[in-house]
């Protein structure tokens, strides 16, 4: 694992990213969600390599919880909602699926336009914060163009990976059990996002969004 | 001498390629498959018959397969295979490459559109649609290539990919690589755009193109196939192999091994995924376009910092 | 020790009420903690400030008042939720098993937020107060609570991972000091402040705004809130009213404190202001001709919040204001809440065209409820009067007077839009369909000591508050001029 693999694999996300927000069946959403998180699993090795022992260390643990949070128990827990809730497992956009790729890699660009402006130090790869942007703003994209509520979940799990390769950046500044704790809570996160999921469908016999309308002014 | 090799290699190869594709479809499927040279039988074959034509047809459709291979040869003098340049090499011969084969598909379409059936229309038209989404992913690819070597000459483009660490030090080549790929698998009808053993008219695409040729026509169509899908698969064998120095027999070799092991790639994918629903193929194309696109700005911004 | 058993206390309580089936003894436990979490948080003001742990979690000023705010409204509701949530028991389309545990882990995580010192800390804790309290807004299984509870989880938790990028990118900005970068600390983040680079610092102060913005209900941001506010039940909503978004401002003064000591703050307090205008307007818009009394308070509680966000980014006396109005403002609105519950237990209906004669049928809620009215639309002699009139006049003194003009319009507004709907309840003759009962203690205790709270605050503030206001005010940028 080399420095240069670190961009290697923020290109991988991008791909992901642009995947995820192209793919009509949810079931690939949630995969593609995992993949997410094994990238993000090995991300802080590419960025510490060639670094001290303990820094090195800290990049395993922090690998290792991502990887079995994000990439395993996370997916896990929404395909098992998936399995009990949704009858048509299609994703069901605002907006066409072409038109949401073309979108995404609107957002993409704008992405890499903001970090031209965003001064980074020596020594973090140059696709860092144009690719953790992109990830952000795809995420936010599919929260705000998809029907189905397991999917918004999803969008809202890839908000939290652009957010977490920021912090992954910041690794030696942040004490392990922080980084722990963001992860958990993202973990419990889920977990109530899936209980409330099993109600909407239980008393909507649906799970789109679309249709909790009834509250307004 | 350099001339003459790439020549021999233009003309003898390529069928090799569609047994190959064949012979690994046979083994995922657990069959014994059509012998490894059977394209050139069929070839062979189709040359000693004679050509039945409609009435309803004009000069056009006698004219199609023969311009189309020779606009496809002509293409592939313009392809280094091996280490060095191309017999007919000069700056801008991506370009002129890209439209011999947009010359190659437009006579395809107008001969199909020539027998006045609404079956080869109705290939035409999806053709010209697919080839259209196609071609900006294409473009875009070969830009990536391009622009570092500030050069339109596919000699000069490949002598100066980076070969050290290019697989994360320069990320934007494996875009180049994926998206060339696919648009292979779109320019030359394989699944998941199209599938090539279809039997069912309204499924086709390239073969509902050429259901009324026969004999020589249809020989030349196969070759002329064979030999698209060679150039494309040279192409992306040049940005993945750095050609071995020393002569020019080293370099056809690895081209010839580096084309084989692309065409099982593509018997592998068209073994593991199905063909896709027609309203999505314009999404698979848009993707590459749009992926190419990224590479593209990666490219820049990586360069800019 | 102390904090951190401030902390875990709760959460651990509520491990506890999950394990135990029986409401009454959940009941009972979740009291207790109440008084003990109260006990400490009173008593912390009067002994030596308490040992931080480690750099993670300190007690200072800003947090020990809001947590001070806190504690109280935890305590009076948990009197308040004794008969509500006993009567519940016998509802049938109400879930009254989970109500302890998520209240006890909601005041862990919200002590958490107010006594961590570490950026990242505090997220997790407003992030987990979300999770704590979606499913208490649940608690009735109507298809609106549950639509309110998913609009809820989904807008909060997208605002909320905005708001850890700010967090993260704060750390960038200290990234260009390499060695000597200080952990996501607030103080050693203060010290570095002047040195940040001031692209990512502008930045992650207005991810942190929108983030915890979201959470607090400032307009644009607010759409949550109406629905989730008026849709749990009233206990629940008296605490996501009066406590919940204080906490999550106090998310937002932590970045502007950042911004303050960069020296930079100028486009911060511009921002709040455009939020806070943003929100106080909508509100009003909102609140004029509202249909559903509930409603009407989740806006006023949005227009309140605006008018915090306005008093922090005015600056000078207005800062002391925004805190004194915090505290006015958690109590009033807890307090009408509590009395809506009396009233919606009555009737039956949370639409204000269903309810009249409030005053005959629940005449100690009825004229509580009055005094609420009165209070939270900002006439004297209540605290709210006090607070808004000290941003008024600041804002007139400041530099564009024509803003405190627009204060007080918008103010007015929202006082009539709170008129059109509260009085016609109160006053009239009750509905036949309506029964004659008497009120239980519990129920108009906890909103008796709130309103009478928040009339002493509007007459005469107490020496050791307002000292304290003046010093949280001070170290926000502002002070009694």
């Amino acid at each position: 694992m080399t420095a240069h693999h670190a961009d290697l694999l923020l290109l991988v996300l991008l791909m992901t990213d642009l995947y995820m927000v192209a793919t009509s069946r949810i079931a690939a959403c949630i995969r593609t969600s995992a993949v997410q998180g094994l990238v993000l699993a090995l991300f802080p090795l590419a960025l510490s390599s060639g670094a001290a022992a303990p820094q090195l260390f800290h990049a395993v643990l922090i690998g290792g919880g991502t990887l079995a949070l994000k990439a395993l128990l996370i997916p896990w827990l929404l395909a098992r909602v998936l399995r009990k809730v949704a009858i048509r497992r299609e994703v069901e956009p605002f907006v066409s699926l072409h038109v949401s790729l073309l979108l995404g890699a609107a957002l993409v660009g704008i992405a890499f336009w903001l970090s031209m402006h965003l001064p980074t130090r020596a020594g973090t790869p140059a696709l860092l914060v144009p690719v953790a942007l992109a990830t952000l703003l795809i995420g936010f994209l599919v929260v705000v163009s998809r029907k189905k509520a397991i999917t918004q979940v999803v969008g809202y799990l890839t908000m939290e990976n652009g957010v977490f390769v920021f912090g992954m950046s910041l690794a030696h500044e942040m004490p392990f059990v922080v980084e722990l704790g963001i992860l958990l809570d993202l973990l419990v996160g889920v977990l109530v996002f899936g209980l409330v999921i099993h109600h909407v469908s239980a008393e909507f016999d649906h799970i789109d969004t679309d249709a909790l309308s009834e509250l307004k002014d | 001498m350099n001339g003459l090799l790439h020549v021999v290699v233009l003309l003898l190869f390529p069928p090799f390629l569609l047994g190959v594709i064949g012979k690994t479809k046979a083994w995922f499927a657990g069959r014994q498959g059509p012998p490894l040279l059977q394209p050139y039988f069929d070839v062979w074959k189709l040359l000693h018959k004679s050509a039945v034509y409609s009435r309803t047809t004009t000069w056009v459709f006698r004219a199609g397969p023969v311009v189309s291979l020779a606009a496809i040869l002509g293409a592939g003098l313009l392809v280094p295979l091996g280490a060095g340049r191309a017999p007919l090499a000069f700056g801008g011969d991506v370009l002129l490459f890209a439209y011999l084969l947009g010359l190659a598909r437009f006579f395809t379409m107008v001969a199909a559109l020539d027998t006045g059936s609404s079956f080869e229309g109705m290939g035409a038209s999806r053709e010209a649609a697919f080839s259209a989404l196609a071609e900006p992913a294409l473009f875009l690819a070969l830009a990536i290539v391009c622009i570092p070597a500030d050069s339109l000459c596919f000699g000069a483009a490949f002598a100066a990919l980076p070969w050290k660490d290019w697989g994360a030090a320069h990320p934007e080549i494996l875009i180049a690589v994926l998206v060339l790929f696919c648009v292979l698998l779109a320019e030359n009808s394989r699944v998941p755009v199209d599938d090539p053993a279809t039997h069912l008219e309204l499924t086709m695409i390239h073969e509902v193109m050429v259901l009324d040729h026969g004999g020589p026509d249809l020989a030349f169509i196969h070759y002329g196939a064979a030999v698209k899908l060679f150039l494309f698969a040279a192409i992306v064998m040049h940005l993945v192999v750095p050609m071995p120095a020393g002569g020019a027999l080293p370099g056809v070799a690895a081209l010839c091994g580096g084309t084989t092991i692309v065409a099982v790639a593509v018997g592998v994918v068209e073994s593991s995924t199905a063909r896709l629903r027609l309203a999505r193929v314009p999404q698979l194309l848009i993707g590459a376009s749009v992926v190419a696109g990224i590479g593209l700005v990666v490219l820049f911004f990586r360069g800019g910092r | 020790m102390a904090l951190l058993v401030l902390v875990l206390a709760p959460a651990v309580a509520g491990l506890a009420a999950l394990l135990i089936k029986s409401v009454r003894i959940d009941l009972a436990l979740f009291l207790a903690v109440c008084v003990a979490h109260l006990g400490v948080t009173l008593g912390l003001w009067f002994v030596p400030p308490p040992a931080p742990l480690g750099t993670l979690l300190a007690l200072d000023l800003p947090g020990h008042l809001f947590l001070t705010i806190t504690s109280v409204l935890f305590f009076l509701t948990a009197l308040y939720a004794v008969p509500y949530v006993l009567h519940a028991t016998h509802d049938p389309q109400a879930a009254p098993h989970l109500f302890v545990p998520c209240l006890s882990w909601f005041l862990a995580a919200m002590t958490l937020v107010t006594v961590s010192q570490h950026l990242a800390v505090m997220w997790a804790g407003v992030e987990a107060t979300t999770l704590a309290s979606a499913p208490l807004i649940y608690f009735y299984r109507r298809r609106r609570a549950l639509e309110a509870t998913w609009k809820y989880l989904l807008v909060c938790s997208v605002g909320i991972a905005l708001a850890l990028l700010g967090t993260f990118f704060l750390g960038i900005a200290t990234a260009g000091l390499g060695e000597a970068a200080p952990a996501l600390v607030l103080e050693d983040l203060k010290q570095a402040a002047p040195h940040m680079t001031r692209p990512w610092l502008k930045v992650a102060f207005i991810m942190a705004l929108i983030g915890y913005g979201t959470k607090m209900g400032l307009a644009p941001l607010h759409t949550w809130l109406p629905d989730a506010h008026s849709q749990a039940p009233s206990p629940v909503s008296a605490l996501l009213s009066g406590a919940l978004l204080n906490c999550a401002f106090l998310g937002v003064l932590r970045f502007y404190q950042i911004c303050l000591a960069s020296g930079d703050a100028a486009f911060a307090r511009t921002l709040l202001v455009l939020f806070g205008f943003l929100s106080l307007g909508l509100a009003a818009a909102f609140m004029v001709g509202q249909r559903d009394y509930k409603r009407l308070l989740a806006y006023s509680s949005v227009e309140n919040m605006g008018i915090l966000a306005i008093g922090v980014g005015l600056g000078g006396a207005a800062t002391f204001g925004a805190m004194l109005h915090a505290v006015n403002h958690s109590l009033c609105k807890a307090a009408l809440f509590l009395l809506a519950g009396n009233v919606l237990r009555a009737y039956g209906s949370t639409a204000a065209s269903d309810v009249r004669g409030v005053l005959r049928r629940l005449p100690v809620s009825g004229v509580l409820l009055t005094a609420g009215f009165l209070a939270i639309g900002g006439a004297p002699p209540f605290g709210p009067f006090m607070s808004e009139l000290v941003i008024f006049q600041s804002a007139l003194q400041g530099a564009t007077p024509g803003l405190g003009v627009l204060f007080v319009a918008l103010l007015a507004v929202a006082f009539l839009g709170l008129a059109g709907v509260l009085l016609p309840m109160l006053q009239g003759a009750r509905p036949a369909g309506v029964v004659p009962g008497r009120e239980a203690t519990l129920s108009v205790a906890s909103p008796l000591v709130l309103c009478v709270a928040v009339l002493v605050l509007g007459v005469y503030v107490p020496a050791p508050l307002s000292e304290a206001l003046r010093k949280t005010a001070a170290l926000l940028g502002g002070g009694l001029g």
